[in-house]
């Protein structure tokens, strides 16, 4: 499949993530958004990485191994780990102040 | 250079030991103790002096290198001690009459406090240890490290009781002037130093050296040289900070504002003479300021009432003699004045020390009067200091003086009647002194009376040394019309090359019968004057003016102080306070201000950050894609 596809889907993901982190209210969106993000940009790593073991320059090298895409998997255990840490503050804020509008939440100014 | 001079180190060294001794320790030193120390330490340079000039009697004579001073792209200055005729000389005279001064000043500052009086001894060896700098040095920036050390000592000693404020701004005036002098002096070093390359005499003072000079350079370099000396010398225009020096010590006038400090204006010129005698303006200019001064500050002499200001503008005046005898070539008479005038006047105020001893602070002669019954040797001893500096035949002064006179004479008939009326004017004020203190009724208090007395003999004995230093030290120097060799004359010809008077002996023998006629008529004019002085209170116009300085100070006041105050408060209005407190504040606020606006940005609104980061991102992109 042409590589021209993956980027086009990876940037459409990213758009949709940004334009819901900045149009939401709702920290779970919002939250759902930068996951979204954060995994269109995993996608796009993994089509490079594709694309440049079917390169004849890496096919020409011999201790290419092609596993770049191991990588993706790194970062799947880190937004994993960052999601846990992320939903246990969201649910420590709602019980604090039973509510997840970011609006309401500005009480780093001052 | 030979192991002859191994030791002379140790003449700076030992006033210098004495000075981090008694300065270091004196708050644990007694006062006998520091007392002892600093005498001692001058007496073993004194020593010294002698087993150099000894030496250097037998023709050797030198340059001791110790190390390089500066070394930098060129220019090699080594730290030297000269050892030669004239430095020697000079050695003697100031560590024999700073011993004697130095032994005088344990008994008059007796009534210090002891860590009073060991600062006080501290300073005055640190004083003799950069004046012995200043001699010895074998280059002129040796010499100027010596200049400006005597100037920092004098400072120091004037300002010595600091409590009080008159005397504190008498030490800033004095360091004040030295400073517009020395400035004058550095600036002929550097001329020195851009034309020649070289500061040590060795190099300088050569024919072969001065022959590369332009005459413009050589008149430019001895000027600002001149302008250096007439600071420390106390010569017109930089005078009046000498008279007003006399706030500190009496001792201290008498060691560093008579005998020593003051004559290193002379001393520089008469090392420099091959150079000034070929600046022909300059020399005419130096005779002119020293004839001028000596004559100004003799007529001022003439009207003071408190003793040590008498003395100071007689050593003003003097002073003026010895920049006369300078300017008209005559480098062996002035460096005899030099001497001779060591000798008497610091006698003359050790003198007048004594008798303010005695009279427990009180300067003003119009209290004094009959102080001989009382206190004979200080009147005795005050009288030869008189009879010598007023040139009486047989006293020192008479030969040093007489041959100044014939100097002048030779140079220009117009300026030896000048100098003639002015030594006339000498002997009028010194024996006016004299006669009003030391004859007649007393007219103090009684409580001043009854406590009257003669000094004790760490006093008197220096004064009596000195009193015979005073009369003999005149034949060193006979000239030959009275079957003298003029010792010191040949003594110092390696260093400066004798000139000989075109007059006749008859000339010179008129010439000094004339002169102590007059002198004679002088002292005899002053005795009926003031044989049954009273404290008058009447001034005409002239006599007020003379008291009161030629107004002078005022002059100064009014041309240099105030518009110096004015312009600065000008400065400290606009300059000051406008422009640079307005750019400093004014950034200050300007920071303040745009902070306060960039501070609305940080709304707390996650979102509104997150907009920011946006459209931050994207305008990197647009650069990246569309700008490079």
């Amino acid at each position: 499949m042409d590589i021209k596809a993956y980027i086009a889907l990876s940037l459409v993901l990213f758009t949709i993530g940004i334009v819901g982190v900045l149009v939401r209210r709702n920290a779970i969106i919002i939250f759902l958004c930068v996951e979204l993000m954060l995994n269109a940009v995993n996608l796009l790593l993994v089509a490079f990485s594709k694309m440049h073991a079917l390169s004849p320059a890496a096919k020409a090298s011999a201790n290419f191994a092609g596993d770049a895409q191991i990588f993706v998997f790194f970062i799947m255990v880190v937004a994993a780990a960052e999601v846990s840490v992320g939903l246990a503050i969201i649910v420590m804020m709602f019980r604090n102040v039973h509510t997840v509008d970011i609006n309401f939440l500005n009480r780093l100014k001052n | 250079m030979s192991n002859t001079f191994n030791l002379v180190w140790l003449i700076p060294a030992l006033p210098l030991l004495g000075f981090l001794v008694n300065g270091l320790g004196r708050k644990s030193l007694g006062k006998s103790a520091s007392g002892f120390i600093g005498s001692a330490v001058v007496l073993g340079s004194f020593i010294f002096s002698i087993m150099t000039f000894m030496e250097v009697r037998q023709g050797h004579t030198g340059v001791v290198h110790f190390f390089d001073f500066l070394n930098v792209s060129g220019l090699k200055v080594a730290f030297s001690f000269q050892i030669d005729q004239l430095s020697s000389l000079f050695l003697l005279i100031i560590t024999g009459v700073g011993f004697l001064i130095h032994v005088y000043s344990t008994a008059y500052m007796h009534d210090e406090e002891g860590k009073d009086f060991a600062k006080y001894f501290a300073y005055l060896n640190l004083f003799v240890f950069s004046m012995l700098l200043l001699v010895m040095g074998g280059n002129y920036l040796i010499l100027f490290v010596g200049w400006e050390g005597v100037g920092l000592c004098s400072y120091l000693l004037i300002g010595y009781w600091y409590e009080n404020n008159n005397y504190t701004d008498a030490a800033k005036k004095a360091f004040v002037m030295n400073r517009i002098g020395d400035l004058g002096f550095l600036l002929a070093l550097f001329w020195l130093i851009g034309k020649t390359g070289s500061m040590e005499y060795g190099q300088v003072l050569q024919t072969a050296t001065l022959s590369k000079l332009t005459a413009f350079d050589i008149t430019g370099i001895t000027l600002l040289m001149f302008v250096g000396a007439t600071g420390k010398s106390a010569q017109i225009p930089l005078f009046t900070w000498l008279p007003d020096a006399m706030a500190g010590p009496t001792p201290v006038s008498a060691l560093i504002h008579a005998a020593t400090m003051v004559t290193a204006g002379i001393y520089l010129i008469a090392r420099s003479n091959i150079l000034f005698s070929s600046a022909i303006i300059t020399q005419q200019v130096i005779t002119i300021v020293g004839l001028a001064t000596a004559f100004l500050a003799a007529s001022i002499a003439l009207k003071q009432n408190d003793i040590k200001k008498v003395l100071a503008y007689s050593t003003v005046s003097q002073l003026g003699f010895m920049f006369l005898a300078l300017g008209t070539g005559n480098y062996v008479a002035a460096v005899f004045h030099v001497m001779t005038h060591a000798f008497f006047k610091a006698l003359m105020f050790l003198g007048s020390g004594s008798v303010i001893h005695a009279m427990g602070g009180e300067q003003d002669i119009r209290n004094m009067g009959g102080l001989h019954k009382h206190m004979k040797i200080t009147s005795i001893t005050f009288l030869i200091g008189c009879l010598a500096i007023s040139g009486i035949p047989g006293f020192s002064g008479f030969f040093s003086k007489d041959e100044i006179l014939a100097g002048a004479f030779g140079y220009n008939t117009i300026v030896y009647s000048v100098a003639l009326f002015t030594a006339l004017m000498t002997a009028f004020y010194m024996f006016r002194l004299y006669i009003v203190t030391f004859t007649g009724k007393f007219r103090g208090t009684h409580d001043q009376e009854h406590h009257l007395h003669e000094s004790p003999k760490a006093m008197t004995i220096p004064l009596i040394i000195l009193a015979i230093l005073s009369i003999i030290g005149g034949y060193i120097g006979i000239p030959e019309v009275l079957g003298g060799h003029h010792q010191l004359a040949a003594y110092l010809s390696p260093v400066i090359p004798q000139i000989h008077h075109h007059l006749s002996h008859e000339t010179e023998l008129i010439l000094m019968g004339l002169s102590t006629l007059l002198v004679v008529c002088s002292i005899t004019f002053a005795w009926i004057r003031f044989r049954n002085f009273k404290i008058n209170h009447n001034h005409n116009s002239l006599a007020s003016f003379l008291e009161n300085k030629w107004y002078i100070d005022e002059l100064y006041q009014f041309a240099v102080v105030k518009p110096i105050q004015k312009a600065s408060s000008l400065f400290q209005l606009f300059l000051e306070n406008r422009i640079i407190d307005g750019s400093v504040n004014g950034v200050g606020k300007l920071v303040n201000y745009g902070s306060r606006q960039l501070r609305l940005l940080q709304s707390g609104q996650v979102g509104a950050y997150v907009l920011l980061m946006v459209i931050g991102m994207l305008i990197l992109f647009v650069i990246q894609f569309f700008v490079s």
